[in-house]
């Protein structure tokens, strides 16, 4: 496998100054919300690895989409990687959002119409991995996978309008919360800066990640041709 | 005015939960492709070998 190219280089570099500048705004830039104290600076991050994760399942669909099109395998490696990539983020959010509950809400977990979708969601993803890991024949494991990675980007929509489509105790960052829900709270200039800049970096290093786990992809795609040539 | 709730804790929990999971992902990718080096090198050898 040839070196990383030019602009990868690059890329990384960005990635790590903007990780860096979006935590010095996380811890001392944005103020400490007033009731629920520093455990709010969770929320930047948290927020940001909800949206990754959604835009690795949504990566995954549109590679899904173009793979049955195309039968390249360059897309089912494309939707893989998007795939593998949403699921550590939304893991991340799932965890970060049941620390945030503790505090707030009395609670690790609660059935709510976000966690349940949230929680579905991860789980279908992972269901995703398992089904690829039990199909030998790679062409027939692209197929089915960008089957399933369309079929199961139904859980993505089903998971953001969650909030705004049930009755939910789970705060809306953007538009009014419902009345039922705990732990809203008003983001002032430098909160929305903060969290509007988190978005940005999380976007960044999701796009630095992911060209990466493609350039793997394509690398394992490699060696199981040799591998196959050499059984042949 | 009453001061924020002392959630300290829960903050440091998140932020090491987000920076452990990076970090764990990260170091599997790096595991991951040096595994794939050394097939690459064991698949040449067997190619010149044949």
């Amino acid at each position: 496998m040839t070196a990383q190219p030019k602009f990868l280089k690059i890329l990384n570099v960005v990635t790590v100054l903007f990780l860096a500048a979006a935590i010095l705004m996380v811890f001392l830039y944005a103020p400490i919300e007033a009731v629920m104290g520093l455990v709010q600076k969770v929320f930047y991050f948290h927020v940001a690895a909800g949206w990754t994760g959604m835009l690795g399942f949504f990566v995954a669909f549109v590679a899904g989409i173009i793979y049955l099109i195309t039968h390249k395998r360059i897309w089912d490696i494309v939707g893989l990687a998007g795939v593998e990539i949403g699921l550590v983020f939304m893991l991340i959010c799932i965890i970060t959002g049941s620390i945030w509950a503790r505090p707030i809400w009395n609670t690790w977990w609660t059935w709510d119409p976000r966690l349940t979708t949230a929680t579905i969601m991860e789980l279908v993803y992972a269901a995703y991995l398992m089904l690829r890991q039990g199909i030998e024949d790679p062409d027939r494991r692209a197929r089915f996978g960008a089957v399933y990675a369309i079929l199961g980007f139904l859980s993505v929509p089903l998971t953001f309008f969650s909030i705004r489509i049930f009755r939910t105790i789970h705060p809306v960052v953007i538009g009014g919360s419902d009345p039922n829900a705990t732990g809203s709270f008003d983001m002032t200039a430098k909160m929305l800066q903060t969290f509007m800049f988190s978005l940005v970096t999380f976007s960044i290093l999701f796009v630095d990640v992911l060209w990466h786990r493609i350039r793997m992809g394509k690398f394992a795609d490699q060696l199981e041709q040799l591998k196959m040539r050499l059984l042949a | 005015m009453d001061a924020p709730a002392d959630t300290l804790t829960y903050m440091i929990a998140g932020y090491s939960v987000i920076f452990g999971i990076m970090a764990i992902y990260l170091v599997s990718l790096i595991v991951r492709w040096n595994n794939l080096r050394k097939d690459e090198e064991l698949l040449k050898d067997l190619e010149k070998k044949n």
